[in-house]
């Protein structure tokens, strides 16, 4: 029994096709993939379903009955549940309040009767073997755990069919696997799960069957044991990908950027940065390897001058920069691609031209004695937007409407136009669907043989082991390696990565 | 392709914000009708007096126009801030030292001429409502204090204060609070004889006209925009988001400061304690309605101004109380603040939605 079709869905955004007839069937109890690139209209799609979006045609049937969402209250009636990818939930309250928002079990038309509601939460956390405690505060809880408050709300709401949002996108690859683990006990529960992925490794390992979006229309229906990440990688981009890369042997040069003693403290995260020190040369990636949330962020902050540090110094060619604003530290030839695009990378409300001079807004050729000069602001920007193949409608629509790979484009495209001598580069393919991963890549060993330095924050090992000349391992705050790249194992990074010492890694070594 | 026209006109969104704001408007009068239905009165009498009131003879719309002047800086006060957003509550008294600085600096200087001495006057009307409000702004940048609060709280002391003044040091002889007249050179010349309008309006439609383009075609606009946006963004572009909140807020004041200026200078002619009937706050209610851009702001005002003068000559005229203006003036905002009421009214779905 289908759980799901959806046929011949339509949906426009003014002069952009999302969803151009798509049809979707979704089979009752199985893990189903939506498959695509950023932009290829897997979350149109499912906000359709989901009663978000109204569609501007076609026929929606939920257990082969025709239904008409139009909006998420009858889509939760009909029992379907989605989980965003930017979670909904509220810090201060505590697990089993989320859970119950909107539901709550009251005594005398007044009281939240809060024993049994944590009773509830209790016995659906225990039926689906979730480990979760229900008085737990969700700003103390880690992003995995957060997931699954926000699964658990809509199994609350008696959900059958469950849409996930590019669920992994936030996880560790830790997380990742415990995640896979909940999903498989759902769908032994006889749950229906549609999962939007660009990740081609994951929509192997999960998923019974696979629909292919691209540019707005189905390419393909497929079975995940008949298929192979090649296939689907072709599908969905619509080209071969090659995923070897091809890397230059780069004689590195002079040191661009030091760092020398670095200690800070950051009071939001209560992380501790102890005693770094490293260098970059010119021509030289050095890849800084890490679980996030061991430093690279207040890394990160601290080279471009956004966070305070207390001791230690930043050298930038030989000059001192440790007290320099963060608007020296560009126009001296810094780069940044910041880890929070939507936080830092991009003002949503401004177009892609007022974007794309963020930072240069009072320079030449913009602007003269503080007047911007829309007509070279706007061709500057047209030009990028070529160059970094931005699929846009045009300079002056707003930033807003971009896909994630786009924004990641238009960030990449201001920030490299500016010839940098250094590129400070975090998590620089996060949410960024294979093309344009590839296509980050190719830049950014682009940039490396003309001789840029660049500092690469990633979490992704397999970037960090592809593009770095050097790596830096961080664990809380502390640097606990830094060797050339073809110095480690991908164990031993791993391993690293995970806490233990140089020593531990070789007695598991030898005990293997 | 008259769809392609229309969806043009949508994506320019100064004019859906127009088509919202008339639309509010319309509603606010039908329900307002009602009220003064059920309060027993006319509607046809109501809103004639009060359309004639507001625009039927020239004097009529000289009297909507001196009811507007004030607003339009006060409303470009608050709308500068929104864009950088910040909430100045402030512009009340950022009015009042703006009017006492320009009535005392004129006193002082008596003897200097009229073309030195007005522009002396509205200079100093503005430095002092920028630099009353650039502490507010200062605080807020060095500790955190937010505005509204330390600007609410400023506004009792600017009240209080130009009054203390005014009591002991600048007090003309007589049983009022007020100082004496400023000389007549120093005076706004009237546009019309004895209807209160002045060059004033002159002076309203120029601070438009440099605040637009400082918004939306200079490097200190983009800064004050990009902060008001984002913060953390305009941060990480090398602005100063610190040095745009305290610069935002002086500019903001300033603006609020002539609109003292010109009460004093076009209208008073002196400084009368406690002479604003909440110009300032008003002004809030202007930027909402004119969707904090320069002229959405003066053309709101000037509908406040309409609403100010017409509502007058209904309560003179036809004796039906002046607070159902007030009414119609809540109604507008409360539409005009809440698009998504037009949605459902008129049915249509999907207006800001876009792609995640």
């Amino acid at each position: 029994m289908d759980a799901v079709k959806m046929k011949n869905i339509i949906k426009k955004f003014g002069e952009v096709v999302a969803n151009d007839k798509v049809d979707l069937s979704v089979k009752k109890g199985e893990i189903h993939s939506i498959l695509g690139e950023n932009g290829a209209g897997k979350s149109t799609l499912m906000k359709i379903l989901f009663g978000l979006y109204t569609r501007d045609n076609g026929e929606i049937y939920i257990n082969e009955k025709k239904v008409d969402i139009n909006s998420p209250s009858t889509a939760i009636n009909l029992g379907i549940g989605m989980i965003h990818q930017h979670f909904m939930l509220v810090n201060r309250l505590s697990v089993t309040e989320n859970i119950i928002a909107g539901q709550e079990p009251i005594v005398n038309n007044i009281f939240i009767n809060k024993k049994a509601a944590r009773k509830d939460v209790k016995d659906l956390a225990e039926r689906y073997n979730f480990k979760i405690n229900p008085k737990a505060k969700i700003e103390d809880l880690s992003v995995g755990e957060q997931q699954r408050v926000e699964i658990l709300k809509a199994l609350y709401r008696d959900a059958e069919i469950l849409i996930l949002d590019e669920p992994t996108a936030v996880l560790t690859p830790q997380e990742v696997e415990e995640f896979f683990e909940v999903l498989n006990t759902l769908k032994e529960a006889g749950k229906t799960i549609i999962f939007i992925t660009h990740k081609l490794e994951e929509t192997m390992e999960i998923s019974d069957n696979i629909t292919i979006l691209r540019d707005g229309k189905k390419i393909a229906d497929l079975k995940t044991e008949e298929t192979d990440s090649n296939e689907l990688a072709r599908m969905m981009v619509g080209h071969e990908i090659d995923f070897s890369v091809d890397k230059k042997e780069m004689q590195s040069g002079k040191d661009v950027l030091g760092l020398e003693g670095i200690n800070a403290y950051n009071e939001r995260s209560f992380l501790n940065l102890k005693n770094i020190n490293f260098k970059v040369g010119e021509g030289e990636i050095l890849g800084v390897a890490g679980v996030e949330g061991n430093g690279q962020l207040e890394l990160e902050e601290i080279i471009m001058g956004l966070m305070n540090f207390e001791s230690g110094k930043i050298y930038f060619k030989d000059k001192d920069i440790s007290h320099y604003s963060t608007s020296k530290r560009r126009q001296l030839g810094i780069a940044h691609i910041p880890s929070d695009r939507l936080k830092r990378g991009m003002i949503k409300g401004f177009n892609l031209g007022e974007n794309i001079i963020l930072g240069s807004e009072w320079q030449k050729p913009f602007a003269e004695n503080g007047i911007l000069n829309k007509d070279r602001i706007f061709k500057y920007s047209d030009k990028i937007i070529k160059d970094f193949d931005i699929r846009t409608t045009g300079s002056r629509s707003s930033a807003s409407d971009l896909s994630g790979g786009n924004q990641q484009k238009l960030v990449l495209g201001r920030e490299l136009s500016r010839e940098p001598e250094l590129l400070v580069v975090a998590q620089p393919t996060r949410g960024v669907d294979v093309g344009a991963r590839e296509f980050i890549h190719d830049l950014l060993l682009e940039m490396r043989s003309e001789g840029k330095a660049i500092l690469l924050i990633s979490s992704e090992l397999d970037e960090i082991t592809k593009l770095s000349d050097r790596i830096l391992v961080l664990y809380e705050g502390k640097i606990v390696a830094n060797d050339k790249a073809d110095k480690f194992t991908r164990e031993e990074l791993g391993l690293l990565m995970a806490g233990h010492e140089g020593e531990d890694i070789d007695e598991k070594q030898s005990t293997k | 392709m008259k769809n392609k026209v229309l969806n043009k006109i949508k994506n320019m969104s100064g004019w859906t914000d127009l088509i919202y704001s008339l639309f509010a408007i319309v509603v606010a009068f039908i329900i307002g009708a009602i009220l003064i239905k059920i309060s027993g009165y006319s509607v046809k009498t109501a809103y004639t007096t009060l359309f004639n009131g507001a625009f039927g003879n020239t004097y009529n719309f000289t009297q909507t126009l001196v009811k507007t002047i004030p607003l339009i800086f006060t409303g470009l006060a608050v709308a500068i801030g929104f864009q950088s957003g910040l909430l100045n509550i402030g512009a009340e008294g950022q009015l009042y030292w703006g009017a006492f600085a320009t009535t005392i600096i004129i006193l002082i200087f008596p003897g200097l001429p009229a073309l030195i001495l007005i522009p002396i006057g509205i200079i100093a009307g503005a430095l002092a409502g920028g630099a009353w409000a650039a502490v507010p702004g200062y605080l807020k940048a060095k500790t955190g204090a937010h505005e509204v609060v330390t600007t609410i709280m400023f506004n009792y002391i600017a009240t209080l204060g130009t009054t203390f003044l005014i009591k002991n040091y600048f007090k003309a002889a007589g049983p009022v609070d007020q100082t004496a007249k400023i000389p007549e050179k120093a005076r706004l010349p009237e546009l019309m004889a004895n209807t209160g309008l002045s060059w004033a309006i002159f002076v309203g439609i120029a601070t438009v006209i440099v605040i637009s383009y400082l918004l939306n075609r200079t490097s200190l606009g983009y800064d004050i925009k990009a902060v008001g946006e984002n913060a953390s963004a305009a941060e990480y572009g090398g602005i100063n988001s610190k040095r745009i909140t305290v610069i935002t807020m002086a500019i903001s004041g300033a603006v609020a400061g002539l609109a003292g200026s010109m009460i004093v200078m076009g209208v008073l002619h002196r400084f009368i304690t406690n002479f604003s009937p909440g110009y300032g706050f008003t002004g809030i209610a202007v930027a909402v309605m004119g969707k904090n851009r320069p002229w959405g702001v003066l053309l709101a005002a000037l509908l406040f101004g309409a609403l100010e003068a017409g509502g007058m000559s209904m309560q003179l005229f036809a004796k039906i109380p002046k607070d159902l203006m007030t009414v119609v003036q809540g109604l507008v905002i409360l539409f005009v603040a809440a698009p998504s009421l037009y949605n459902i009214i008129t049915g249509s779905k999907d207006t800001k939605e876009v792609e995640v």
